[in-house]
């Protein structure tokens, strides 16, 4: 029997990361590591701390203490809030992703689809119109968008199809990383389930490496590998998915999987 | 002759923290070695743990004391402290799982859920709706409901999809529990038909098999689990705890 | 004189504006902000570019204000009487005499010359706030180079019209670094903002920024692969002198539909009629 490759590269180091807005508001003392082509879903309830984690990662908070290592390339290591925020921002526009929840966050809704996506490779330096409009429309067939509808606003589509474009926005330039944070709330069930295998397929297509951010359980279990459990700002239990929702060690989680609503 | 697996002395237990932190030991210095080309059936009456260590050894329920080593061409690898995202690897190469229930994703076609297995691996999703076609046909699933999501099928039909994703992948160890559970005699034949298969390509497998007729066709050894049982579970468990045991 | 300092503002206020402007100078289409001062007219009517002019302006110069190309129209003619009473300076609507230009929306069409200086009026100094409100972000985005959205804004003209139908206020780009806008000039006026020999300078009075493009710099209007940047043209003439190189003007002639097309730069029309005549 032939042993596979086990360890995958690491791509996101946290080590000690605290950002605390007053006492067991944000996270405290969190360690962890993201591998390459992992999904890693961080749950738990509402002030738990997961968003403010996500916003440390993700790089758009500084943390009080702590430090976030982006392993570009083996021998390439960023310290995302040592590097300055010229590098940082520029790393967050190019070679990562974040996807909001209100897709009204992450779309510019006063220009049309095809802008929204071609953004990011603009910024890039992509200056052929030609090529934007025909990548617009590659990653709206992607996204199971229309292409037709490609110079339509934003605010024409509805909240699943809003969402959808924001995912094909932010991946039009093949980000490594991509961050979530309730990709899939707000919408309704059916548009959802829709949205969750698209992402799946995705993840796998394109061989992302995802952290998302959600309280539901059901969205954890389809689509992450791994799992965090967050309460008042530390992680209390971690695994892989269906070990943490299957065999839940910690007191808060098996309160938290057994409380989840089944039809 | 080297094992592929061997397991030693292997406790679990559930904490209860919801019930006043009620300590259910289930499993007790259980152990077994399984060989390549050989399947091993679990045995011993419901509620005994057959399950429950098919999901401890996929990964799915967390091992208590003991050891459990998978025995590889260049070398033994323990899973008692093997780092979780080392799981995926694993999962994707080594360690295949026919569950009972089909747990996917609502909108996804049973031909996509089939192939998934093969697409993790990189693999062409021609060749893999190919092979994912053919073992759906073999199982008898009507061409017709290929393209629709198994969410709304029978039991049956649900099995055999999620007989079709276990065996698709060919993994040089399975797990099967209750793969033939709610089949008819001729998909129970296929299925056992699938066993052989996979033994002369030297898989080695661990199931569980309720059906006598099966058993016998597929076993070549049987493993009862009484003695491994926990004292505490000795006598048939009045009443079984919402979740988190084992549903066999 | 009147009871005016020279050029109206005092001494202090044009050294300020004057050590701004040299930062604006050595730092080619950065926004330089400067405590822009009340001037005796509201805001939106050339008080930005006012400030820049009575800064500048010395006993010796001859000084022209044209608005829209004009020099007889009410903005152009009362500045031109403020600053003929403030600095009595002799001023004139001949472009080549001139040495200091005030400029509302137009540059003369007869070529400046290196010891010429323009100044602009601007209405608003930021080409980043049509997509982004926030001060703070635009300055991050020129610091940082983030410039992809101009690019979205010419898109979007692109998928609505078929071409960029920016006419006006088109950006640019200032010496490969900072993306400006050039005020509400015509896009026909932009490849004049190129090499230029005269020193530019913009004024944006309610906003409180100044900026400049020194002489002799490279200014790139932006524009895609497939869609270059092109200037406004005209299948008429000018219907007064006649030529085919002006940014015209179409003007109604009466209620019947009548209209003809003239240049905006009137002396430069001026100009041309008289060597015709």
């Amino acid at each position: 029997m032939k042993r596979p490759e086990l360890d995958r590269p690491v791509l996101l180091d946290v080590q000690g990361i605290t950002r605390l807005y007053g006492p067991g508001k944000g996270c405290e003392e969190l360690d962890l590591r993201l591998h390459a082509g992992e999904v890693l879903g961080i749950v738990g309830e509402s002030g738990s701390g997961k968003s403010t984690l996500l916003r440390v990662l993700a790089g758009l908070e500084a943390p009080d203490a702590g430090r976030v290592v982006y392993h570009r390339a083996a021998d390439d290591a960023l310290d995302l809030y040592a590097i300055g925020e010229a590098r940082r921002r520029a790393l967050l526009r190019l070679e990562w992703g974040l996807v909001h929840q209100n897709p009204r966050d992450g779309l510019r809704m006063g220009v049309s689809a095809g802008a929204n996506v071609g953004e990011r490779l603009m910024a890039l330096g992509q200056r052929h119109y030609g090529q934007l409009r025909a990548a617009g429309q590659d990653w709206m067939t992607q996204v199971e968008l229309d292409p037709a509808r490609i110079d339509d606003a934003p605010r024409t589509f509805s909240g699943g199809m809003q969402q959808r474009l924001q995912i094909a926005r932010t991946l039009v330039t093949r980000p490594r990383l991509v961050f979530m944070d309730e990709p899939t709330g707000g919408l309704d069930v059916s548009v959802q389930a829709r949205l969750l295998d698209m992402l799946r397929t995705l993840v796998r297509q394109l061989g992302l490496s995802v952290v998302l951010v959600t309280h539901d359980l059901a969205v954890a279990r389809l689509l992450a590998h791994r799992l965090l459990v967050m309460r008042r700002g530390r992680v209390v239990e971690a695994g892989l998915t269906d070990q943490i929702l299957d065999d839940p060690q910690h007191a808060y989680t098996q309160l938290l999987v057994s409380s989840v609503l089944t039809p | 002759m080297t094992p592929i697996l061997t397991v030693e002395g292997l406790d679990k237990g559930f904490v209860l923290h919801g019930q006043g932190g009620l300590a259910l030991q289930v499993m007790q210095a259980l152990s077994l070695e399984l060989h390549a080309a050989e399947c091993l059936v679990l045995a011993g009456r419901s509620g005994i743990g057959k399950s429950t260590l098919l999901k401890i050894l996929y990964g799915n329920y967390l091992a208590g004391e003991g050891d459990i080593r998978l025995h590889f061409d260049d070398g033994t690898l323990s899973l008692a402290a093997l780092p979780a995202h080392a799981w995926h690897s694993l999962r994707r190469d080594v360690i295949g799982y026919v569950s009972q229930f089909l747990r996917v994703v609502p909108r996804v076609s049973a031909r996509e859920v089939v192939m998934e297995p093969l697409l993790a691996r990189g693999a062409d999703a021609h060749e893999a709706s190919v092979r994912a076609e053919t073992l759906l046909a073999r199982l008898n699933l009507p061409e017709r409901l290929w393209s629709l999501p198994p969410g709304t099928f029978s039991g049956g039909e649900q099995q055999r999809v999620n007989i079709a994703r276990g065996f698709i992948g060919e993994h040089p160890l399975l797990l099967l529990d209750e793969p033939t559970a709610s089949l008819d005699a001729a998909n129970r034949a296929v299925v056992v038909e699938l066993i052989h298969e996979a033994k002369a390509r030297g898989a080695a497998m661990l199931g569980i098999f309720h059906d006598e007729d099966v058993r016998e066709r597929v076993a070549d050894r049987l493993l009862p689990l009484e003695a491994f049982m926990a004292p505490s579970l000795a006598s048939p468990t009045p009443s079984s705890p919402s979740r988190g045991l084992a549903h066999d | 004189m009147n009871g005016y300092n020279f050029a109206y503002l005092d001494e202090q206020t044009k050294r300020m504006i004057r050590r701004a402007l040299l930062k604006a100078v050595a730092i080619p289409g950065y926004q330089v902000p400067f405590g822009g001062r009340e001037m005796p007219m509201p805001y939106g009517w050339g008080t930005g570019g006012m400030q820049l002019t009575a800064s500048i302006l010395g006993a010796g110069d001859v000084l022209k204000v044209i608005d829209q190309g004009a020099d007889d129209t009410t903005n152009a003619v009362s500045i031109r009487a403020f600053f003929e009473r403030v600095a009595g300076v002799e001023t004139t609507t001949a472009t080549g005499t001139a040495n200091v230009i005030q400029t509302r929306h137009r540059i003369p069409e007869a070529p400046l010359a290196p010891d010429q200086i323009l100044v602009f009026q601007v209405p608003i100094p930021e080409p980043l706030r049509f997509i982004e409100p926030s001060e703070q972000e635009t300055r991050l985005m020129h610091a940082l180079e983030e410039y992809g959205v101009m690019q979205v804004k010419l898109y979007e003209d692109i998928a609505r019209y078929g071409h960029i139908a920016t006419t006006y206020a088109y950006p640019v780009k200032v010496d490969g670094r900072y993306v400006m806008d050039p005020s509400p000039i015509p896009k026909f006026d932009n490849p004049k903002l190129h090499q230029s020999d005269a020193l530019m300078l913009f004024g944006a009075g309610r906003e409180k920024r100044l900026y400049a493009i020194p002489p002799y710099t490279r200014v790139e209007s932006l524009d895609f692969e497939d869609h270059p940047f092109e200037i406004q043209r005209w299948d008429e003439s000018c219907a007064l002198c006649g030529s085919r190189e002006s940014f015209l003007d179409e003007v109604i002639t009466d209620d019947a539909g009548g209209r003809m097309f003239v240049c905006s730069d009137t002396d430069y029309c001026l100009t041309r009629r008289g060597e015709l005549a």
